[in-house]
C-alpha cells in the first residue's frame, strides 16, 4: 500500500520535449512508472522518444487515460499549465518547476478549491512509491519499498533522510516532497492525513524548514488526530532572521517560524524531534522498535 | 527585492496614493536646492537606506530653515546608520529624500502581506501607526484590523469600509482612506509585491490622508514582467558577493563563522549549517549550488567562498540526485588547482555516480579529507578549521 501514486498510476509530462522534461520522464519510465506521453502546445501529433505528444491535456487524457501529470514547464507559464490540468480534471498534478511568481500561485490555489485535482508542489522533488512508481527528480535507487512515510519541504534533505532509512534496511511506503514555496498545493497536514489512513504506513518522517506556520499547524493536527508516530527535523536553526535561505519560503519573519519555536511546538504535541539531521534514520529505527 | 522610500513613493503616486512633495538629493548642495524648490518653512531630511528604524538611528531630521537643511544633510550623508534591521555593521547613507513638512493629526498603519496558511493576500490596518507593528500585534492584537482578500473577487468596497471604520475613521476621511487602501491593493497586485507597508499612514490637520513612509518589497520570481521595477535595484544596498553568486545561478548568503560550505539543495544546505553549529563550529556561509551545477559553477562557488578571509576550512556536502557526484568532483579539483587552495577541504559525496566521484578525488593528488556521512563531515571540518587556527 501507499499514498497518491502506485502501480496503477498513468503519467503524462507537461513540458515533455524540453531537456529536463525528457530526461526525468525517461528516468520515471525506467523506474517502472507507466509513462504515457507528453503535452507540448504546437507539437501535438509528433512522437518524442517513442511517446506521443499532444497539444492539450484534455486530448492527452482522452487518448492515454492518464491520471497523473508532471510539470516541467518554465516558471512564467507553469501556473497556466496547472490551470489547464485543473480544467481537464486531472486527478493528480505534480509541479517540479521552481520560481513561479507568488501571485500566480495565489490564483492557482484559489482555482483548486472545489475541484478534484490534487496539486503537489510547486518547486518540489516530486513523489515516489518505492518499487512501484516515481514521478519527479529524486534518485530512484536510494529508495526501498517499506512502511515509513516521508513528507518534506526540501529535496536533497529528503534524499538524505531516505538514504539513512535504506541503509538501516527500513523501507518507505511513499515519499512526498511538498515543495519550498510560500504557496503550495498540498501542505503537511494533507499528507499526514493520507499516511494516517494508509494501512501500509507505520510511521512518518516530517522534514520542515524555518518560515511559515506549516509545521506548527501540522504539530497541532498531529496531537489531535495522528495515530502513528512522527519523527521530525526542522532545517534552519543556524539561519539568521530576515535572510532568505534559498527557498522562497524559508525566511524567518519573526514569531513562531524559527527552527527553535517549531522544535518546541512539535515536542509539545508529542512529535519525536531530531535536532541533528544525521540521526533521522536512527531515531526512526528506535521508534519502530517500540511499536 | 527591496527599493528605497523615494522609489516606493514614485510607485505610490502612480496608484493615486497621496504623498508629500519631495526630491532626491545626493549631495548637501542638492539637498538645499531641493528644499528651496519644494518651498515652505519646514522640511524633513530623510536618509535613504534599505532598512527600518532610521528615525531612532538619527537618519530622519526635521529642518526649520535652509541652514538646518544644510546642517542635517551634512550630518546624515555618508553616515553609517545602525538600526535594528541593518545588523551591527550598519548601512552607509548615499542618498537623501528632502520632503515638505506637514501637520500630522493622527498616525495609522496600513499593510498588505501574503498569509501563507490560506494562500490569500491579507490587508492589515491599525490606529496605532508610527510604531513597530510587531509590537502592536503582540501587545494589543485587537487594534489590528485584518481582511483576507479573495483572489477572484479582489478588493471590493466593503474591504475599504471595514478597514477605515475599524481604525476609527468617519465620514469623508473614511472615504479617502478607502480609496487609499484600494490604491495600495492595486499596487500590490499590479507590481507583484510581497510586502506593501505604509507606516505611518497619516491624516493631516487639513484632512488629507497620505503615505508618510512607504516600504515595498517585490517577488524576485516575478521581476521578469516588471523591468521598470527591476531597474530600481540598488547594488550598494546588497552584498556584492551575493549578487555575484546570483548571477552565476548560485544561492549564497554570507555568515560570520569560519567554515565555508558548498552544498546542493537549500534544505540540505541549511541542515549542513545546523549540524556544524550543533558540533560547536560556525559556518561562514550558506551556499546552494542548485541541481544544475556544472564544473564552472562549482569553481565559481569556490572562488566566492574563498573571498571571505575568515574561511579556515571548507566542507563540500553533496547528495547527488540530478546533480552527479563526478561533476562536482571535477569542479572541486579544477577549483583547488586554479585557485591554489590553501585551506583544508573536507568532502562528503553521496548519491548518483558516487564511486566515480570518489575515484576522481582520490586520483587527483589533492589533499582532501573524505567524510563518510553528514555527522562525520561536520566533525572533520570543525577539527580542520581549529587545526588551521
Amino acid at each position: 500500500m501507499s499514498v497518491l501514486i502506485g502501480r496503477e498510476t498513468k503519467l503524462i509530462t507537461l513540458g515533455f520535449t524540453g531537456k529536463q522534461g525528457t530526461f526525468h520522464s525517461l528516468q520515471s519510465r525506467d523506474y517502472g512508472t507507466q509513462f504515457c506521453g507528453g503535452v507540448t502546445p504546437g507539437k501535438g501529433g509528433t512522437v518524442h522518444e517513442g511517446f506521443p505528444v499532444f497539444n492539450t491535456v484534455e486530448e492527452a487524457i482522452k487518448k492515454t487515460d492518464a491520471n497523473a501529470a508532471m510539470i516541467f514547464v518554465p516558471p512564467p507559464f507553469a501556473a497556466d499549465a496547472i490551470l489547464e490540468c485543473i480544467d481537464a480534471k486531472m486527478p493528480l498534478v505534480i509541479c517540479i518547476t521552481e520560481g513561479i511568481p507568488i501571485l500566480d500561485m495565489v490564483k492557482v490555489k484559489s482555482a483548486l478549491k472545489g475541484t478534484k485535482t490534487r496539486l503537489i508542489g510547486p518547486n518540489c522533488p516530486g513523489v515516489i512509491t518505492p518499487g512501484e512508481c516515481k514521478i519527479g527528480i529524486m534518485p530512484g535507487h536510494i529508495h526501498m519499498p517499506g512502511r515509513v512515510g516521508v513528507v518534506s519541504r526540501s529535496g536533497t534533505l529528503t534524499y538524505e533522510a531516505v538514504y539513512q532509512l535504506t541503509q538501516r534496511n527500513i523501507g518507505q511506503s511513499t515519499c512526498v516532497g511538498i515543495g519550498g514555496d510560500p504557496v503550495a498545493g498540498t501542505n503537511f497536514i494533507d499528507v499526514l492525513d493520507m499516511f494516517n489512513k494508509d494501512p501500509g504506513t507505520d510511521a512518518v518522517i516530517m522534514i520542515g524548514e524555518i518560515g511559515g506556520s506549516g509545521e506548527t499547524d501540522a504539530a497541532r493536527w498531529i496531537k489531535k488526530n495522528m495515530t502513528k508516530p512522527v519523527v521530525s527535523f526542522i532545517a534552519g536553526a543556524a539561519a539568521p532572521a530576515g535572510k532568505r535561505m534559498g527557498h522562497a519560503g524559508a525566511i524567518i519573519s519573526g514569531g513562531d517560524d524559527t527552527a527553535e519555536a517549531k522544535f518546541r511546538i512539535l515536542e509539545e504535541c508529542g512529535v519525536t524531534v531530531v535536532r541533528n539531521p544525521s540521526e533521522l534514520g536512527k531515531k526512526v529505527e528506535e521508534v519502530l522498535a517500540k511499536l | 527585492m527591496n527599493i528605497h522610500e523615494y522609489q516606493a513613493k514614485e510607485i505610490m503616486k502612480k496608484f493615486g496614493i497621496p504623498v508629500l512633495k519631495g526630491m532626491v538629493a545626493n549631495s548637501v548642495d542638492e539637498a538645499v536646492a531641493a528644499a528651496k524648490e519644494i518651498g515652505g518653512k519646514v522640511w524633513v531630511v530623510k536618509a535613504q537606506i534599505h532598512a527600518g528604524g532610521r528615525g531612532k538611528a538619527g537618519g530622519v531630521k526635521v529642518a526649520k530653515s535652509l541652514d538646518e537643511v544644510k546642517k542635517y544633510a551634512t550630518e546624515i550623508l555618508g553616515k553609517v546608520l545602525v538600526t535594528f534591521q541593518t545588523g551591527p555593521e550598519g548601512k552607509k547613507v548615499r542618498t537623501l529624500l528632502i520632503e515638505e513638512g506637514c501637520e500630522i493629526d493622527h498616525e495609522y498603519y496600513a499593510g498588505l502581506v501574503l498569509d501563507r496558511s490560506t494562500g490569500k493576500i491579507t490587508f492589515m490596518a491599525s490606529s496605532e501607526g508610527g510604531v513597530e507593528i510587531e509590537k502592536v500585534a503582540h501587545e494589543s492584537p485587537e487594534k489590528i484590523i485584518k481582511v483576507a482578500i479573495d483572489p477572484a473577487a479582489g478588493f471590493t468596497p466593503f474591504v475599504g469600509r471595514k478597514l477605515a471604520y475599524g481604525i476609527g475613521m468617519k465620514g469623508e476621511l473614511a472615504e479617502k482612506a478607502s480609496k487609499f487602501f484600494q490604491g495600495l491593493y492595486n499596487a500590490y497586485i499590479q507590481s507583484d509585491c510581497t510586502i506593501v507597508e505604509i507606516n505611518p499612514m497619516v491624516t493631516t490637520k487639513q484632512g488629507v490622508v497620505l503615505a508618510l513612509d512607504a516600504k515595498l518589497n517585490f517577488d524576485e520570481n516575478a521581476l521578469f514582467r516588471h523591468p521598470e521595477i527591476a531597474a530600481m535595484r540598488d547594488p550598494n544596498e546588497e552584498s556584492a558577493k551575493e549578487l555575484e553568486a546570483a548571477a552565476a545561478g548560485l544561492s549564497y548568503i554570507e555568515l560570520d563563522g569560519n567554515i565555508g560550505c558548498l552544498v546542493n539543495g537549500a534544505g540540505l544546505a541549511m541542515g549542513t549549517l545546523d549540524i556544524i553549529k550543533l558540533h560547536g563550529g560556525t559556518p561562514a556561509n550558506f551556499l546552494d549550488v542548485g541541481g544544475g551545477a556544472t564544473k564552472e559553477t562549482v569553481e565559481k562557488a569556490f572562488s566566492i567562498i574563498l573571498q571571505d578571509p575568515n574561511v579556515k576550512a571548507i566542507l563540500v556536502n553533496i547528495f547527488g540526485g540530478i546533480m552527479k557526484c563526478d561533476i562536482i568532483a571535477t569542479g572541486v579539483i579544477a577549483a583547488a588547482k586554479s585557485l591554489s587552495l590553501k585551506v583544508p577541504l573536507v568532502v562528503r559525496l553521496e548519491g548518483t555516480n558516487v564511486a566515480l566521484g570518489k575515484k576522481l578525488l582520490n586520483d587527483s593528488g589533492l589533499k582532501i579529507t573524505a567524510a563518510e556521512d553528514l555527522d562525520d563531515a561536520a566533525r572533520k571540518v570543525i577539527a580542520a578549521a581549529k587545526g588551521a587556527h
